[in-house]
């Protein structure tokens, strides 16, 4: 054999090997929803949607879990963004290289890698005791908050980089200032890449049980939040909840409740995929 | 494009903005009252069931109930943010100093007893009983790597390797079964499967001939058909838990009670001595609806009595 072919087996080797290193985490998690899917999907009805936690397992619904669950979400979003977009925008475009920026920039990154459970004490300490919220919908998205602020600052970042110098020299060109460049050209071409790490930050938010334990949320709620000082559950505590009753038919319950805890994350991200797609065409 | 960003902006402001104004005037409906449960999730499923039927008799009060574990729930409890704390243990000295500190006097109430398990995988013929000597001997740090095998325990059983699954370190199931088997502050051998979810020890035992496994009592009731449960020998004859021989108090060590504490909050506030007081003479049934054992009817009324007690 020459060198050529040997070449040629070694590239059709490694293809292979990329595909089923690609499908490994595919066929796990296709395994995965099957198995749940099987579990679970024929117990969702509409008084498993409409119904309050209970001790029967076939009496059980997820009303209080799904609808704090959501509270969470929407107020986490909008918690989360201007300040995740902010903090991105003046790192990326005003920050000036030095110390301070360095040492924000460093911290940043390893905020991000720090347990969930820390942020839900601190969150317990911060929000729950010395701002008085209590364990409220609003302390709870406070402290999911801070949890993905790093991804969405990291994300921001990353998208405001990518964006073509030449659209930023064009725009001085015609005489812009800065803030209008940043508002008119470079946010809108990067709003793509921002909203795809908000959609990472979001659907982290939505399965988070830890720190919101922490914070206070509770197992049983007889009732929907009104406000956001009301109490909560979501549904990522209600399922561990369900999951660890030696009763078989609450591990049903737990599948259902994972099959609807899906469906909300797969909306949340189809709306933001949307939004991207319709804003990125806008710009071509 | 511009619009969007400009509300975006509006609504997080006026969101934060009516989050601080509500905060100083916390909601104080006439109409609904609150009652705060927090503590250990082993208790959990009964005071979910209890406040269940609550709402049947007093649908204006919306009771509340957490999972912070038990010492979680005691911290709160005695910073007096809730009104009852679950527990799977009695209260710490230094919980208590806590509550003291806080002017926070309460009354424990035991609710139902917990079992603990001992199983075995069906095929195993050789095991009749366990001793607590023995049990010891299987479980103490000491057997970590020197106890392997079956004949270790006693001569005639197999020369085979003794598979241990047992709850991770961080549960109370743990906790309990290490201090009254192995003795306190010694912690058992760290060489066994553990988990945090029960259903895998289930699972392990039910698949493998030689394993040996502890937990939770209905664990056992619910997986009958798949495992073995072995008795207990204390010194007065082998016993397997069940019903009676858990809430006669036979079946020792191995079964505890579970309590909820009450704060004097429920002195002032009828609807917490309410909720206590439907608690304690609702719970026989209730408890064995969620798979605990109830005490007996005297054990009962001694409680609710206490309870009267403690509000005069």
């Amino acid at each position: 054999m020459n060198n050529g072919k040997i070449n040629r087996v070694k590239d059709t080797i490694f293809k292979y090997v990329g595909i089923l290193a690609c499908s490994i985490g595919l066929i796990l998690l296709a395994i995965f929803i099957g198995n749940i899917l099987i579990d679970g999907f024929s117990r969702i009805d509409l008084d498993f949607l409409t119904s309050l936690p209970s001790r029967k397992a076939e009496k059980a619904g997820i009303l209080t879990a799904w609808s704090g669950s959501l509270w969470i979400v929407v107020l986490t979003f909008f918690i989360s963004v201007p300040i995740g977009v902010c903090a991105g925008i003046y790192l990326e475009e005003y920050g000036k290289k030095g110390r301070l920026t360095n040492l924000l920039e460093i911290n940043i990154s390893n905020l991000a890698g720090v347990p969930s459970i820390i942020y839900g004490l601190l969150g317990l300490e911060i929000f729950v005791r010395l701002s008085k919220m209590g364990s409220s919908v609003l302390a709870g998205s406070f402290t999911l908050s801070l949890l993905i602020l790093p991804i969405i600052i990291v994300a921001t970042r990353e998208a405001l980089r990518a964006v073509p110098s030449s659209i930023r020299a064009a725009s001085y060109g015609l005489g812009a200032s800065k803030w209008q460049t940043i508002w008119y050209q470079v946010l809108p071409a990067s709003s793509g890449g921002i909203l795809t790490g908000v959609i990472l930050a979001i659907s982290r938010a939505v399965g988070e049980t830890a720190p919101l334990i922490v914070v206070g949320a509770l197992a049983y709620v007889p009732f929907t939040p009104k406000g956001i000082m009301d109490e909560f559950t979501v549904l990522p505590i209600q399922i561990f909840n369900w999951v660890s009753r030696p009763q078989h038919e609450f591990s049903i319950n737990a599948a259902a409740a994972i099959i609807i805890l899906l469906i909300i994350t797969f909306a949340l991200n189809g709306i933001a995929v949307y939004f991207r797609n319709k804003w990125q065409k806008k710009l071509s | 494009m511009k619009k969007y960003y400009f509300n975006l902006l509006v609504v997080t402001a006026l969101m934060i903005f009516v989050g601080c104004s509500n905060n100083k005037t916390t909601n104080k409906d006439t109409e609904t009252k609150d009652i705060k449960i927090d503590g250990s999730s082993t208790v959990y499923p009964i005071t979910e069931a209890i406040a269940e039927e609550f709402r049947n008799v007093a649908p204006n009060v919306r009771v509340t109930v957490g999972v912070s574990g038990t010492g979680g729930g005691f911290k709160k409890f005695s910073r007096g943010e809730t009104d009852i704390s679950n527990a799977s243990r009695p209260i710490k000295e230094s919980e208590a100093l806590l509550c003291e500190e806080n002017n926070i006097s309460y009354l424990e109430l035991s609710v139902a007893y917990d079992g603990l398990a001992v199983i075995i995988n069906p095929e195993n013929d050789w095991v009749d009983y366990f001793t607590v000597e023995e049990l010891n001997k299987i479980w103490h740090p000491d057997g970590q790597n020197t106890l392997m095998y079956w004949n270790q325990i006693r001569d005639e059983w197999p020369a085979e390797e003794i598979h241990l699954f047992g709850p991770g370190t961080a549960s109370g199931t743990y906790d309990y079964f290490a201090e009254v088997i192995c003795g306190k502050k010694v912690g058992t051998r760290g060489d066994y499967t553990a988990s945090e979810d029960d259903h895998v020890l289930v699972q392990g035992v039910a698949n493998d001939k030689y394993g040996l496994g502890f937990f939770g009592l209905a664990y056992y009731e619910e997986n009958k058909d798949k495992l073995k449960l072995v008795g207990v020998d204390n010194g007065s004859g082998a016993v397997t838990p069940s019903m009676e021989t858990v809430s006669n108090g036979t079946y020792s060590p191995l079964s505890r009670p579970i309590f909820i504490y009450a704060s004097n909050k429920a002195k002032s506030n009828k609807e917490v001595s309410d909720f206590v007081n439907f608690y304690l003479s609702n719970a026989k049934d209730l408890v064995q609806d969620v798979g605990y054992i109830p005490l007996t009817d005297e054990e009962y009324n001694y409680e609710i009595k206490k309870f009267a007690d403690f509000l005069k």
